[in-house]
């Protein structure tokens, strides 16, 4: 156990009366890149500011490479990195001044600390717009120098807060891939946040948030392997006349999610086809498909992941 | 799991002690250089701070020049003459406030984020803003001192020296006291309330305006316990230094200073505490 490089025990926080975290538990193992999947409100960036001792825990603490979050707080921020949702750069200063000074705070000086800047910097591809004002860079470059940021003091555990936001799907690809050399490379321990299924997707082990607790921990494939056969998906007219029609016909109790259909079978390709043959008049679509981490997210909350607009996006 | 055992398995890092007082002093010396660097790369921050005072200093000074005749004051004092002083201090007051809004923003989305997160202390943190953010007020509060000519200020070198002097002390103090709202504060709309309801206040009733002497018995009193009109005494004083006799109505110099420094000790102190509460 000890080996663990995030160990979180019975955390729990709330905003006045709102309890935004209700107890979570589980470990991150040395080298792992662990992701937290949940929507807006789910508890899961109460959770990063309690790691990233931004915030005090009303409950329960956590062990970061072996230290506790409450009794050595200090020694806890020398192992982490972070990267925070919103810029953390200053626009205003160059990309090698955000990184001096970022590496001030951490004791670091003088060769030392050049010397760091000048291999981070090209290790991220960087090095050339070290002497730009960061206000000057893309978003994705941005994004870079956060990262080079958090990485520069040599942290053990990399904590990020939605990193995909703000990024197309292009640099989002990219930024994980960094993100999986760092791993290789390092060996340092990832844990981030996002509610983007691609992102989640692509994790060693993902920890599913709602309503201020982990409801299910595990790696992708194991995840949707608990749907258990083809998720099909039926929009119709009236789709509560519809449920009770198919229940009647095929004793097959679909779940109504977000006004569409939506059930696991086994057979789906079969059901569907009895589905369409059976009440075809009814139907505006149907799809099919291999169970996703959203399809986990709705079998155990009866909830989407987004509301409506923003699931475009993913 | 004992701590023995995970000492075991993690080794001890290898990263600076950060305990060490030097550590905390380079990250000082790091934030308050920032705050410089980010102030002469905005040029609107300059003409809001400097330029502001100016023109109230030329338009009042202007307007109220021969209705001014305060009791217990030189006949030969203009109120440009009286209202300089009050001007500096209103530079001083205005570079703090315009610095500590921008704390709001950067704890929320900016730089301090990452600050908030490092191995530093809170107090290193408040110490490296505040001496930022009283450096830059006390350059334009000694750029100000140009114009002491215009209202024959007998300024001599002791008495530029010690006026640099009360600056320093008295923007530490503003600062600190900004930073203590805005470091409770979550947005910066609430900020302009406080301005009006606080801070502009203290400047009103320090004897920057309008000298204690002429004015209502109640507010006389107010000013009295307001701490800015010890700051603005220490000011007058050192200004005048070469001529004493000018400002002889005011309270006098050692206890207008202790005041001074017990009011920049207590801010720093109490925003100290408001940092580590607002993110422990």
């Amino acid at each position: 156990m000890s080996t663990d490089a995030l160990v979180v025990d019975g955390l729990r926080h709330q905003y006045g009366q709102r309890l935004a975290l209700a107890g979570v538990s589980f470990t991150v193992a040395r080298g792992e890149i662990f992701g937290l999947l949940g929507p807006n409100g789910s508890g899961k960036t109460t959770l990063f500011k309690l790691l990233s001792t931004l915030v005090r825990p009303d409950g329960g603490t956590a062990r970061v490479c072996g230290r506790d979050l409450l009794r050595e707080p200090d020694a806890v921020r020398r192992q982490l990195g972070v990267v925070f949702q919103r810029p953390s750069v200053d626009g205003k200063l160059t990309v090698r001044e955000n990184l001096m000074h970022h590496g001030h705070l951490y004791g670091l000086r003088g060769a030392d600390l050049a010397g760091r800047v000048k291999a981070m910097s090209e290790r991220l591809s960087i090095a050339d717009r070290l002497r730009d004002r960061v206000e000057t860079l893309s978003g994705g470059l941005q994004r870079r120098v956060e990262l080079a940021k958090g990485l520069l003091h040599q942290p053990r555990l990399l904590l990020l807060d939605e990193p995909a936001t703000g990024l197309d799907p292009a640099a989002r690809r990219e930024f994980t891939r960094t993100l999986s050399e760092l791993r290789a490379r390092d060996g340092v321990t990832i844990v981030l946040t996002t509610h983007y299924l691609e992102e989640a997707e692509r994790c060693d082990r993902v920890g599913i948030m709602h309503a201020g607790q982990l409801i299910a921990v595990d790696t992708p494939d194991a995840l949707k392997a608990r749907v258990g056969g083809d998720v099909v998906v039926i929009h119709a007219a009236e789709p509560e006349a519809l449920r009770a029609r198919i229940a009647e016909r095929f004793g097959v109790e679909l779940a109504l999610v977000d006004g569409a259909l939506r059930g696991e079978r086994p057979r789906g390709h079969e059901f569907l086809r009895d589905v369409v043959e059976a009440f075809s008049g009814e139907l505006r679509s149907v799809t099919f498909g291999k169970p996703t981490l959203e399809d986990v997210f709705i079998q155990l909350t009866g909830e989407r992941l987004w509301d409506g607009g923003e699931a475009a996006a993913a | 799991m004992s701590d023995v055992q995970s000492e075991a398995v993690w080794p001890a890092i290898d990263a600076a002690e950060t305990t060490r007082a030097g550590v905390q002093w380079g990250a000082v010396q790091t934030l308050w250089q920032r705050e410089i660097v980010r102030f002469v790369r905005q040029r609107s921050r300059l003409v809001g701070a400097f330029a502001q005072p100016l023109v109230f200093w030329l338009l009042l000074g202007g307007g109220l020049n021969n209705s001014f005749r305060p009791p217990g004051m030189p006949v030969t004092l203009t109120y440009t003459a009286y209202f300089y002083p009050g001007v500096i201090a209103l530079v001083l007051l205005f570079t703090a406030i315009f610095a500590t809004i921008a704390v709001v923003e950067d704890r929320q989305a900016g730089f301090l984020q990452g600050v908030l997160v490092a191995p530093v202390s809170r107090a290193t943190i408040v110490l490296g803003q505040a001496l930022g953010c009283t450096t830059l007020a006390v350059v334009q509060g000694a750029i100000f001192l140009i114009f002491a000519p215009t209202v024959s200020v007998p300024l001599t070198v002791a008495a530029v020296l010690a006026t640099i002097g009360v600056e320093v002390l008295i923007a530490f103090g503003l600062t600190c006291l900004g930073l203590i709202i805005a470091w409770r504060m979550d947005s910066t709309q609430g900020f302009h309330a406080i301005m009006n309801l606080i801070l502009l206040p203290i400047w009103l009733l320090s004897g920057a305006f309008f000298p204690a002497s002429g004015a209502t018995s109640w507010l006389a009193v107010v000013m009295a316990i307001d701490p800015l009109t010890y700051g603005m005494a220490a000011l007058r004083r050192s200004l005048y230094l070469g001529d004493p006799s000018a400002v002889a109505s005011l309270p006098p110099m050692l206890p207008s200073l202790l005041v001074l420094i017990a009011f920049a000790g207590v801010t720093f102190w109490v925003a100290v505490r408001t940092a580590k509460r607002a993110a422990a």
